[in-house]
């Protein structure tokens, strides 16, 4: 037996599983759970795309009869609302770019053989996967799924009686976000340790590449703000089944007293929000470090003010728990309490500029190669300004007050929280796939589906701006026959039409995924000409991901160009270089 | 800007680069330079344990805090009487049992107990060489078994608590009884299912043991429990006095 084979297995806690169920079902590999991770979010993004596609579809023609579906009732509406939403926001945002790429390159990238604790991090995905089963599962239960919107506002979310899909459906909702935390909290837990005890030698932290550090931070969040939902929805949970008052205040359902008294909503919304607001930056912040690593690798350019990028992802994960009360302006808080949660929200303005600048510092004078992953991050860096440039509005209560219910906040946080992320996601899978599976992407069928993307979700979200500053209510199922928004109804065919041909560019992406998996092009190990850990490894990594080495790093994760190197790129286990003086 | 000084040319840095690039497995702790070959050893694995828990403590924490929180604010306010339409008071403080004493107590001398059995399993792991095979003894481990009297006492608590709550009930506090007994009943009923986490760790020390794993391996689980076991001696402690002097 070879040296290195006895290394590998020293190194690696579990030896390669040989069984199909050991080896793809019930893996402790980091890789396999990643890409578990993964296409469990790609089902379900196309769940929760599919049901939007029947709102559009509900908002322009309110009577139409679908097959399969039937006639969509107004209750009906607030339940495709409701569970697009929290599929989209838990079982995608959240899962495929921490859950998925996370656990796949962070050992990789930091020069470990797994993760910290691996049997945990095989539950941590079982968990989660249980998690959207019981979410799904409302669907079919008497009632069907709840209509309380994703941010279950009590008490519409705390009473049974209070509408159809409030009974189990309802149940089961909290209870799949409740196992989503513990899945989720596990995973911060793998995070976070591996982060820190587990690096190669040399890999100090600042040479961890962004990607990592946005990984480790979005744990840091994920561990502090989801133990605070867990909490909400025990809560709600009793005030529901076992006839607590914590949210419920005196309240009738159709004329009958409801049994509770003196409970507030308003204690939901604080704890939901403390939750919510975080929730943003774990959705957005791994798309952030992974754009960051493809602008710098795409560019052929260090990146610009790698400390700067690491202070503000910290910032921006910092303050994004001291906003939450910008969602409840509309509560009748004080106006000194609003007034400041408005100055934090605008102060997150300055992390994220400082993103954005340094995001177009690295463009500048770059050698720019215009690959798929490379068009994804522009477009990324494009939906976060656009997303993003209205957030300050929003952070205004004056203006939130008008603004609040109508298309103008949908219009916001799906360019900068959704389409933002699910670019990074895309950015990620066409940069990684090679990596992950050992074949190319098919080019031309990427930029198709980057061109029907871009173009198409800008066609989508920008005119629900206008929509909403014209005074478009957001949740309203049925508005063809209102007299005062008539003239607004083209723009929401627009959108619904921009919506059919976005959501058939996405066939692409799955065709190009499933065909190149078999048919790509064959990936050497760097096909990038990339720098960090990952590439000096295998194509796919080998089951302890080095071979039975560990790497030593030299070097930080964007040395690109440096002058006097034989190549324009500098690898982080390559030979130490040296500061010009 | 840096500059590359070194005049290797480097085509596969996989194979390459000697003791610059690429080494045999080295565990270091992160980015350090105290680093040795092989599986981690015993401190490094202790190390990592203790961190996993650490982290693994933050949630709870917040959880807790959480509920802390949702305490204050329901114990301030007030409600409509739909009978004299005036709003009034519904916290009715709840008279906690003194056997609820006598559990702090035994929970308290279980953290004790937890406390040596963790300080006599690490002697026994710092004295036997980390590379141990599993079913090597490392001499006389049960002198005094501490880690069955820490699961009994722990046993102890959570039927005094089980027995506190039905002499609750006795009283006529039940869990939607008033929002002080919905809280009596939430932070006790979430401290005592985290606590039983920690019984069932005990359990699984008391497998290892019965398994004849290593020494090491043994050490570890016992000082992660131990160390979980205190953190929920103290929490207790804090319920107790959220319970008792803030309503």
């Amino acid at each position: 037996m070879a040296t290195h084979e006895i290394a590998a297995q020293e190194s690696h806690a579990h030896a390669a599983p040989q069984g199909f169920i050991r080896k793809w079902v019930f893996s402790l590999d980091h890789k396999v759970i990643g890409l578990q991770y993964y296409f469990l979010a790609l089902a379900a993004v196309f769940v929760g795309m599919f049901l939007s596609l029947l709102m559009r579809i509900h908002l322009i023609w309110p009577t139409a009869v679908l097959p399969l579906v039937g006639d969509i009732k107004p209750e009906t509406y607030l339940t495709l609302v409701t569970m697009h939403g929290t599929i989209m926001v838990f079982f995608v945002l959240t899962t495929a770019p921490q859950g998925g790429f996370g656990n796949y390159f962070l050992p990789i990238q930091i020069g470990a053989p797994d993760m910290a604790f691996p049997v945990l991090n095989m539950l941590s995905f079982w968990t989660t996967f249980l998690g959207f089963v019981v979410m799904i599962a409302a669907f079919f239960v008497a009632g069907g799924a709840p209509l309380h919107g994703w941010t279950g506002y009590a008490p519409l979310s705390a009473l049974q009686s209070a509408g159809p899909g409030e009974g189990l459906g309802a149940d089961l909702w909290i209870i799949s976000i409740a196992i989503f935390c513990i899945g989720a909290l596990m995973g911060a837990l793998n995070f976070i340790t591996t982060t820190l005890d587990m690096r190669a030698k040399g890999m100090t932290m600042m040479r961890m590449p962004l990607t990592v550090w946005a990984w480790f931070v979005t744990a840091i969040l994920g561990l502090l703000a989801f133990g605070v939902l867990l909490s909400a929805g025990i809560l709600l949970l009793m005030d529901r089944n076992l006839g607590t008052s914590f949210f419920v205040p005196l309240v009738t359902v159709n004329g009958q007293l409801t049994g509770h008294k003196g409970g507030s909503p308003l204690l939901w919304q604080h704890l939901f929000w403390f939750f919510g607001h975080p929730e943003v930056y774990i959705a957005i912040l791994p798309a952030m470090g992974m754009c960051s690593q493809l602008l710098s690798v795409f560019s052929r350019k260090p990146i610009f003010g790698y400390k700067a990028m690491v202070y503000a992802i910290m910032g921006i994960g910092f303050l994004g728990f001291m906003v939450w009360g910008h969602h409840m302006f509309m509560s009748g808080m004080s106006p000194y309490t609003a007034f400041a949660f408005s100055i934090m929200t605008m102060a997150i303005g300055v992390p994220s500029a400082i993103k954005t600048f340094n995001w177009l510092g690295t463009l500048m004078r770059g050698r720019i190669r215009f690959a798929s992953p490379m068009l994804f991050a522009i477009g990324f860096v494009s939906l976060f300004v656009s997303g993003g440039i209205s957030g300050p509005f929003l952070a205004q209560p004056v203006l939130d007050i008008q603004l609040h219910d109508t298309y103008f906040v949908p219009a916001h946080f799906h360019l900068i929280m959704g389409v933002a992320s699910i670019f990074g996601i895309f950015a990620a899978t066409y940069y990684w796939f090679p990596k992950m599976f050992g074949r190319m992407m098919n080019e031309s069928m990427a930029r198709w589906h980057f061109w029907f993307s871009f173009i198409g979700t800008y066609a989508i979200f920008m005119p629900m701006h206008y929509l909403g500053m014209a005074g478009m209510p957001r949740r309203y199922s049925q508005m063809t026959e209102v007299s005062y928004l008539l003239h607004l109804i083209p723009l929401q065919k627009f959108i619904t039409y921009a919506a059919f041909v976005t959501i058939a560019g996405q066939l692409i992406f799955v065709v190009n995924l499933f065909w190149s998996m078999f048919k790509g092009k064959k990936a050497s190990d760097n096909p990038w000409e990339a720098t960090t850990l990952e590439w000096t490894t295998a194509t796919p990594p080998p089951h302890d991901n080095f071979g039975g080495h560990t790497p030593v790093v030299h070097n930080g994760p964007y040395e690109y160009s440096v002058p006097g190197a034989p190549r324009d790129y500098v690898m982080q286990s390559d030979p130490e270089i040296k500061a010009a003086h | 800007m840096a500059s590359f000084s070194t005049t290797a040319t480097v085509d596969d840095p996989r194979i390459s680069l000697g003791d610059d690039g690429i080494l045999p497995p080295v565990r270091g702790g992160g980015g350090d330079d105290g680093s040795s070959p092989g599986l981690p050893d015993y401190a490094t694995r202790l190390r990592r344990a203790r961190l996993g828990l650490l982290v693994a403590l933050t949630p709870v924490l917040m959880l807790f805090v959480s509920f802390s929180s949702a305490y204050v604010v329901r114990q301030g306010l007030p409600t409509l009487d739909p009978r004299t339409n005036t709003l009034v008071r519904d916290w009715i403080p709840v008279t906690l049992p003194k056997l609820l004493l006598i559990n702090t107590g035994v929970l308290i001398l279980s953290s004790v107990f937890m406390e040596l059995a963790r300080r006599q399993i690490k002697g026994q792991a710092t004295r036997v060489p980390p590379t141990s095979a599993p079913g090597v003894s490392a001499g006389d481990q049960t002198r005094i078994p501490w880690l069955t009297m820490t699961l009994v006492l722990g046993l102890a608590f959570l039927f005094g608590q089980w027995t506190a709550w039905r002499q609750l009930a006795a009283n006529g506090f039940y869990v939607a009884t008033t929002p002080s007994s919905s809280f009596v009943y939430l932070l006790t009923g979430t401290h005592a299912i985290h606590l039983m986490g920690g019984v069932l760790a005990l359990f699984v020390a008391g497998i290892a043991s019965l398994l004849r794993r290593s020494v090491a391996t043994r050490s570890i689980v016992v000082d992660v429990t131990a160390w979980y076991w205190h953190f929920m001696a103290g929490l207790w402690i804090y319920i107790l006095c959220l319970l008792e002097f803030a309503s």
